[in-house]
């Protein structure tokens, strides 16, 4: 048993994500090595290898990893593999890229989005958006394992002292570039790791709407996150969704706003653990699943909620 | 240039699904199926390229149970030109699926593949991407946006941090996202004509293909059942309640 860990990182800092995952294979056993994969990363190593239980970092650093464009890192990670009997990576979009690509070059079917370990080839998955949960066994000489963060804590980023050992470039693959960027800017904590969750759906009705729960947000310290039909009308951006093909979040308390709760919905913060509902329709079925709902307007309701905030 | 789009038969998004008793899979019987969404997205994309005068040739390929005809019927209707059944009874994992889409591949040599970035029964999210291994192509997942250019096309990525514009060399693998396109309803006389479109039967064999599952399903089950909760009377019961009782604020 030997574990390596793909991190995700932005160069000087390791995002949380990679945590979780450490927690993930720490489940299953053996030593943890932290692979860091980027361009001009050194500061993302040094940080990797403070992460507790880790026992080495492998650093490659070069210039056609900046952009984790699949076809250049998944060369590097399948060469990093071979010692190492499984390979994790946060189920981030970057991993969920990248690690099949690594897999099927290593002839493995990968595991997706592993909810729970337990044992080093037995994990449960999630199927039919969670509706399901799939125990399987791997017989396959390596792992590919891509981790819900969601349901591993995050190993303390503190307390380790990896040895950092850099490896050999694998090279600009050739066969695609970067152009450009979008990143929504935003103060307000990662929606995948914030303690508080406010969600808008299409009942908000447009994105200016979207301020309310912006001003309740901020007073919470929480994150503000929506379904797919409020991105689809172009409230907010493509990465606030939450859900079966957006973001899965498990937050201490999740709000939904103007959300009927549908099942693709349902399946990306069902484990939260304290879940209110605004919904001015009382057959709206969040409120099955509700802890606590609140049937009314929430032009009325959610203003009145962040005065009762003071 | 020769599209090639495969489709999956899943149990319609719509449905409930129930675990069987035994805790042998989830119950398909009498149960509504659909083309998974995503391929629907692909197929439509598929067809909008065609209609720009980029593409020539749409095919539809699916690997499945017989019925999974009908999938690839849709498929014709909506546009597609011909369709090629891979029918099999097993549950095919991922990277065989992405081997027999490589062998057709090399019969059909299309100029790029669209696929959905996720079938929403394994909700696996891999075969797109384990295509681009076993072939050496380039990759663009989860895509909103599409502009073929001459030799590489544009395709801009939805990811956790908002969108990602990448270029990529033709021929290419596509996983298409939700926000690409609002793909169309089939109209009565597509569907009567789609019945006379070609549509190939083969067999995993025919392919050379090993298709026997790499991971064993010891058991499916429910997921732990929320009980549902209380209505309040008041945005001050609830923050009352939220502070007092769930103690989370
Ligand atoms: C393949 C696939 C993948 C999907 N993935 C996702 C996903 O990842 N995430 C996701 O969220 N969805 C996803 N969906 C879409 C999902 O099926 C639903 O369509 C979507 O979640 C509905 O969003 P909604 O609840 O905001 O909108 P609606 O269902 O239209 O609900 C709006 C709600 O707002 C309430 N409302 C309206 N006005 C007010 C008001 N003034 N005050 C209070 N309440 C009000 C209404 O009563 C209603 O309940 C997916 C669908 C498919 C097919
Ligand atoms: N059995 C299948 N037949 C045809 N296409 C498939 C099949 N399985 C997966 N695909 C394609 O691969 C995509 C991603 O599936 P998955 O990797 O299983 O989430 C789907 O949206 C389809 O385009």
């Amino acid at each position: 048993m030997s574990n390596l860990i793909i991190a995700e990182h932005d160069g000087s800092e390791i995002k949380a994500a990679t945590l979780h995952a450490v927690t993930a294979a720490q489940a299953a056993g053996g030593d943890v090595t932290v692979a860091v994969i980027g361009s001009g990363c050194g500061a993302a190593a040094e940080a990797a290898a403070k992460i507790a239980g880790v026992s080495k970092v492998l650093v490659a650093d070069s210039a056609e990893y900046e952009k984790q464009l699949a076809e250049n890192v998944a060369p590097a990670i399948v060469k990093m593999a071979e010692s190492f009997s499984h390979v994790w990576a946060p189920a981030t979009t970057s991993a969920k890229n990248t690690m099949p690509r690594v897999a099927a070059l290593l002839d493995v079917q990968q595991i997706s989005e592993v909810t729970a370990v337990q044992s080093a080839t037995t994990f449960e998955r999630p199927i039919y958006a969670g509706n399901a949960i799939a125990t399987v066994e791997s017989a396959e000489s390596k792992n590919i394992i891509t981790v819900r963060t969601t349901a591993f804590e995050a190993a303390a980023a503190e307390g380790g002292s990896a040895a950092v050992e850099a490896v050999d470039a694998t090279g600009d693959a050739g066969l695609s570039s970067f152009i450009r960027e979008e990143v929504t800017e935003s103060d307000r904590p990662e929606l995948t790791s914030a303690k508080i969750v406010i969600s808008g759906g299409r009942g908000m009705g447009a994105g200016e709407n979207f301020d309310m729960l912006y001003k309740v947000a901020d007073k919470l310290g929480a994150a503000v996150g929506a379904s797919r039909a409020a991105v689809d009308a172009g409230y907010v951006p493509n990465d606030y969704q939450v859900g079966q093909t957006g973001k899965v979040v498990a937050p201490d308390l999740y709000i939904a706003v103007g959300i009927s709760g549908a099942i693709q919905h349902w399946a990306g913060m069902k484990d939260s653990k304290v879940i209110v509902a605004i919904n001015k329709d009382e057959e709206a079925p969040i409120f099955q699943v509700a802890d606590y709902g609140l049937v009314a307007d929430l032009f009325d309701a959610v203003p009145e909620l962040e005065g009762a905030l003071d | 240039m020769k599209v090639l789009v495969p489709v999956k038969r899943v149990v319609d998004y719509n449905v409930k699904v129930r675990v069987k008793a035994d805790q042998s899979g989830v119950e398909t019987a009498n149960v509504k199926m659909s083309m998974n969404p995503f391929d629907e997205i692909a197929v439509e994309e598929a067809i909008r390229m065609k209609e720009a005068g980029k593409a020539d040739e749409i095919v539809a390929v699916s690997i499945g149970a017989a019925q999974a005809q009908e999938t690839l019927r849709t498929a014709l209707a909506m546009g597609a030109d011909r369709a090629i059944l891979i029918e099999t009874d097993e549950l095919v994992e991922p990277l065989a699926v992405a081997k027999l889409l490589k062998a057709v591949m090399d019969e059909e040599n299309p100029g790029i593949v669209l696929l959905g970035k996720q079938a929403i029964d394994d909700d696996s999210n891999q075969t797109a991407q384990m295509l681009g291994a076993l072939t050496g192509w380039p990759q663009a997942t989860f895509v909103s946006n599409i502009e073929l250019g001459d030799g590489s096309l544009e395709a801009t990525r939805e990811v956790d941090s908002g969108l990602e514009t990448i270029k990529v060399n033709m021929p290419a693998v596509v996983s298409v996202d939700l926000r690409l396109n609002e793909p169309r309803y089939a109209s009565l006389p597509n569907i009567m004509k789609a019945k006379k479109k070609p549509l190939d039967t083969k067999s995993a064999a025919d392919y050379g293909v090993d298709v026997t599952p790499r991971l064993k399903t010891i058991k499916v089950a429910e997921p732990e059942a929320r009980s549902g909760g209380v209505i309040v009377g008041s945005v001050a019961e609830l923050v009352d309640k939220l502070k007092n009782e769930a103690k989370v604020l």
